[in-house]
This record gives structure tokens, sequence and C-alpha cells, in this order.
């Protein structure tokens, strides 16, 4: 609740080395991280936003303080069991929050290196049990909006009312 | 930690908010003192005993649920009283209606319609009794306020259709149905199909007359008219003939074994003599601080959807709206801790992780069901709470969505 309430480390960051997202508006739950990685590839500022419930917020905050310091190896080695405990333990049908954030932090990682056209030995080439969650879920989100198309039938959102 | 301790925890953090109202009526809510009132002296003065059991504090009881069923059976226009019973829930009602009939009628097939935007006391046992008992259920769609268009029903109706069931007011977005012109199509297709209507979000909001309208069983439900919760009743026009599906000792009622709530029951009463007293004026008076919200909300904060029916087609005490760019749940929390009390369809409010399957049947994508908020209102409410509510939402989104990812990417908010 306190976490909620003052979230650290939060907002874009306008000299950040690598930006990556996990989730989508559509699961109801996103989160996008953004990282500065100083010398020795040790992350030296992270920050996030995030569209989602509060156990989302309270997740992204203690990720990124963390990760804060550490270098992107042992940054990697965070499980999104280590981050649900550093919160004092999330209920299983808020497990997800937790997933995502890791989710989005392993990307980072990856998309750090890959930026750079590198690739340590410690990095597996094989997805995460993370990764592979956080794809599961945006691509079952794509798959209903596809069938929701095809099918055309519920698809006449109504405007009532919106203001913009 | 065990979830009782860390709830506490929760609740110390949580702190006192300057003020508290509570506009979550949909789910559950409180019950005012002068219907507690009611209810005390059957819990151990009076009525305490077995209603069909021969002794005094049976009798006492007896009779309060037969004053209980008269007066409902009034309400609603019923002929007879022996046409209301009274169950623990408004779900349990739904249950006995669906179930009930389709058990007095199963072996024969044919066919269920019910509305995309049911209660889901009513989708349910419809889906089991699919599985259960071979009936085919259909679903028919809603525009995008929520409405069965009466020529769409017709299509969905014919010579096998044994049940259609479709609420008289819908419990999220207050969609008023055109039941009598639903009723009528039903009725002209197949005058022996039943029509059943879920009217525990239209009691005392808007007319309902068994009569008038020609349906055959209807639902109410105590805690939707400020009783307390564990009561509910089911109006079943004489004729129709029902098989329970729950088995156990009868009492006064032939329909819902078990002993009845009889405690609840005199609170429920009470509930409705309150509701129907100075009703026209109550009606106004909510709708009046209602169209203040929604009107205000719209005012302060953009980027925000109704969802719904505008005008006299929405129940006056509803109020949902979508606010763009912001998880429901995490709202839900934010305006808690400044002591405003709602509830949201966004999935991670439920325990399925489903949004609210009536904001997607009205076409609402994911992400907008996500960010809905439903307010209930009363006559208890007062127009200082309105006021409270008015200056505290625009601050609990404005914080929200300066953390939200999809404001910056997408649309900053202006």
């Amino acid at each position: 609740m306190e976490i909620f309430r003052y979230p650290r480390n939060l907002g874009p960051m306008e000299d950040a080395t690598v930006v990556e997202s996990a989730g989508s508006p559509a699961c109801g739950d996103m989160i996008k991280l953004y990282l500065k990685v100083g010398e020795g590839d040790v992350i030296e500022k992270a920050t996030f936003e995030s569209y989602g419930c509060a156990a989302n917020i309270a997740t992204a905050s203690i990720l990124t303080e963390m990760v804060k310091g550490k270098s992107l190896r042992e940054a990697w080695q965070v499980s999104w069991k280590q981050l649900s405990d550093e919160l004092g333990g999330l209920p299983p049908i808020k497990y997800h929050c937790s997933i995502l954030a890791v989710g989005a932090l392993k990307r980072a990682i990856r998309a750090y290196y890959s930026a750079k056209s590198e690739r340590p030995e410690w990095l597996p080439e094989a997805l995460t049990l993370e990764e592979k969650q956080v794809m599961e879920e945006e691509e079952m989100m794509e798959r209903y909006y596809k069938a929701l198309g095809s099918a055309g039938s519920a698809s006449k959102a109504g405007e009532t009312g919106e203001r913009e | 930690m065990s979830v009782s301790a860390k709830l506490r925890e929760l609740l110390r953090e949580h702190g006192q908010p300057p003020r508290e109202v509570y506009f979550d009526l949909e789910n559950s809510g409180w019950v005012p003192p002068e219907i507690v009132e009611a209810m005390l002296p059957y819990f151990n003065m009076r009525g305490f005993g077995h209603p069909s059991i021969t002794h005094k504090p049976g009798w006492e009881a007896l009779e309060v649920l037969y004053e209980a069923k008269e007066l409902v059976a009034r309400t609603l226009g019923a002929g007879s009283l022996e046409e209301i019973t009274f169950t623990h829930s408004g779900t349990e009602a739904n249950n006995l209606a669906i179930l009930g009939y389709l058990l007095a009628n199963r072996g024969k097939g044919g066919k269920v319609v019910v509305s995309a935007v049911e209660h889901l006391s009513v989708i349910f046992p419809a889906e089991f009794a699919e599985k259960l008992l071979g009936f085919k259920v259909l679903r028919i769609p809603v525009d995008s306020e929520g409405f069965v268009d009466p020529e769409v029903l017709k299509n969905y109706v014919d010579r096998e259709t044994v049940l259609v069931s479709v609420q008289a007011v819908n419990h999220e977005i207050g969609t008023v149905q055109p039941l009598k012109e639903l009723v009528d199509v039903v009725k002209a297709a197949n005058p022996d199909a039943v029509f059943h209507t879920d009217a525990a979000d239209a009691y005392g909001w808007i007319d309902i007359d068994v009569e008038k309208l020609g349906v055959d069983m209807l639902t109410l439900s105590g805690h939707k008219v400020h009783g307390p919760r564990g009561v509910g009743a089911l109006y079943v026009r004489e004729g129709v003939k029902l098989e329970s599906p729950l088995r156990g000792q009868l009492s006064a009622e032939k329909l819902w074994p078990g002993v009845e709530n009889v405690p609840l029951i005199a609170g429920f009463k009470r509930a409705v003599e309150l509701l129907f007293e100075n009703l026209e004026r109550n009606i106004l008076y909510v709708k009046g601080l209602r169209d203040k919200l929604m009107s205000g909300i719209l005012e302060r904060v953009p980027h925000v959807l109704v969802n719904g029916p505008l005008d006299e087609k929405r129940a006056p005490n509803n109020a949902n709206l979508s606010f763009l760019y912001v998880e429901g749940e995490a709202l839900t929390v934010e305006l808690s801790m400044r002591g405003i009390y709602v509830s949201s369809g966004s999935a991670c409010s439920s325990r399925i992780l489903e949004p609210s399957h009536v904001l997607l049947a009205i076409g609402r994508k994911h992400e907008e069901a996500h960010g809905s908020i439903l307010f209930k209102l009363s006559r208890y409410h007062k127009p200082q709470d309105v006021d409270y509510a008015l200056e505290e939402i625009p601050k609990a989104v404005a914080r929200l969505r300066a953390i939200s990812s999809l404001a910056t990417v997408q649309v900053a908010p202006t």
C-alpha cells in the first residue's frame, strides 16, 4: 500500500540507454522500463511507467529499486519469485504482475546487448519463463482481437458520450 | 503472514480519509439502522422459531414471512402471495428460476435464450443446464448501449424455445430493457415459452408490474434495496411448474429447502416498505445526484467514456464510466485511500482475470473495460457526498495517469 501510494523511480527517463515494455493495455497490465546502463554494464538508474493495478505499480517500483547498482549479469538473475518475495509475497492471482515486471527487465537486458551486437556467455538464447509468459499473454490478446475482427460482431464500439 | 494479519496491516496503512462515501451498492452495501432495527427482534425476542413448527415462536416467524410475501406480491402486482418464494440470495432466486424450470422440463430438449449481459447467476445456471440436461443455450447480442432489440429477439425464439431470460435493468450499465415489447415478441412466437426477468436492479427504480409486463418469473435481491444480504425472492406465476434444484427438508417454502432466514426476511420487508415510501420523490432526488456526479466528472476529467445509455433509458441510480489510460482496480485502491468506495469492471478486480462480460458485450475494448468504474447511488447519499467525490476523483485519475505508460505513449492528458 505504501509503495502504491509513493512509488519510487517513477516516470520516463530522458537519457535512458534502453527502454522496453511488456504486456499490453488489452491484458489490463503494461509496464515500460527505462534503464541507464553505465561503465561495466552496471545499471545506474532505472525508472518505470505502468498501466496496471496497484500490485503492478508496486512490483515495478520494487524491481527498479532492486536492480539499481547491479550489473546486467546480476540483474538477469532476478526471478519473478524473488520479486514477489521482496514485496512480502503476492497472492497467486497477482503473480503475473511480478512476471510482467521481470519479463520487461529481461527484454531490456537482451535489447541492450543486441543493440551492441554482443552476447555475453551468461545470457541464454532460450527465452526464460517470464519472457515466455509475457509473450503468451500478449499473443492471447492479439488472437482475441483478430477473432473479434473477423467475426465483426461485437466490434461496433459505443461512442456514446465520448469526450476528447 | 496470515491473510487476516495482512489485511490488518493493509487497513492500518490505509488510514482515515476526511470523508467516506460508499458508491459500491452494486456489490453490497450498508444496512440503515431503521432496517437493522426491524430485524433485531427476530433474532431472540420473537419469531426466532422454525416457521413450520407449531408453537408460538414458530407462528410468529410464519406471520412475518407471510407479511413479507404479501407486501412483495402487492408491490409487483402479483395475484397471490403464494407466487412469492424467499431464497437466501438473488443468485439463488436466479438459479431456482433457470435450473428449477429446466429441471421440471428436462428430457424434452429445447432452447433457452438469455441476453449476453445477464448477471452471471443467470448465465452460469443456463450453461450448467446445457451441459447437464441437454438444452441448447442461445445468447442474444445487445447493441452498444446494452439493449436487446425486440426484432433481434424475435429471430431467436421459435416453437422449441422453452425459456427466455432478460433482465429488467442491467446491473452494471443501468440499461432499462424494453421488457414489455420483449415479452410480447416471445409470447407471439411461442405462447408456451416462459419468460423470466432478473429485476434485482429494477425494483424501486422503474415500474414493475408482473401482470402488465406479462413475465412468468421475476427475481429480487435484498441487498439491492438496502436490505440485508442473505435474502432474495422469486416470483413464479401460478401454473408455472418448477422442480427445486436444492434437496432437503422443506419448510414453509415449497421450492427452497432450508430454514427460512426469518430475521433477514423481516429486514427485507422493512427495506421494501421504506423503498416504496416517497418513491417518486426519491427517484428524482437520486437521479439529480447521479446526473450531477456524471456530468461533473465529464466536465472535470478528460478522456472519459460513458458506458451504457444516457437519458431516461438508464436507471436513475447508475453511473458507469471508463477512465482511459488508467487501470480500474488501481483506481479503486487510489479512491479508497481518499474515502471513495467504488468497484471496477477491470480484469484485475475479478477472480478470473477477465474484464466485465457486460462491457465486452456492448463492444468495449479490453483496455476500455479495464478502466471502468461503477457508481451506484441511493436516497441515503447526500449532495455533499457527490461534491466530495467530484473534488477527489480528478486528483486520483490525474495521479494514476501520471504513472501510466499509456498516457505518455498515446495521448498526453490535457
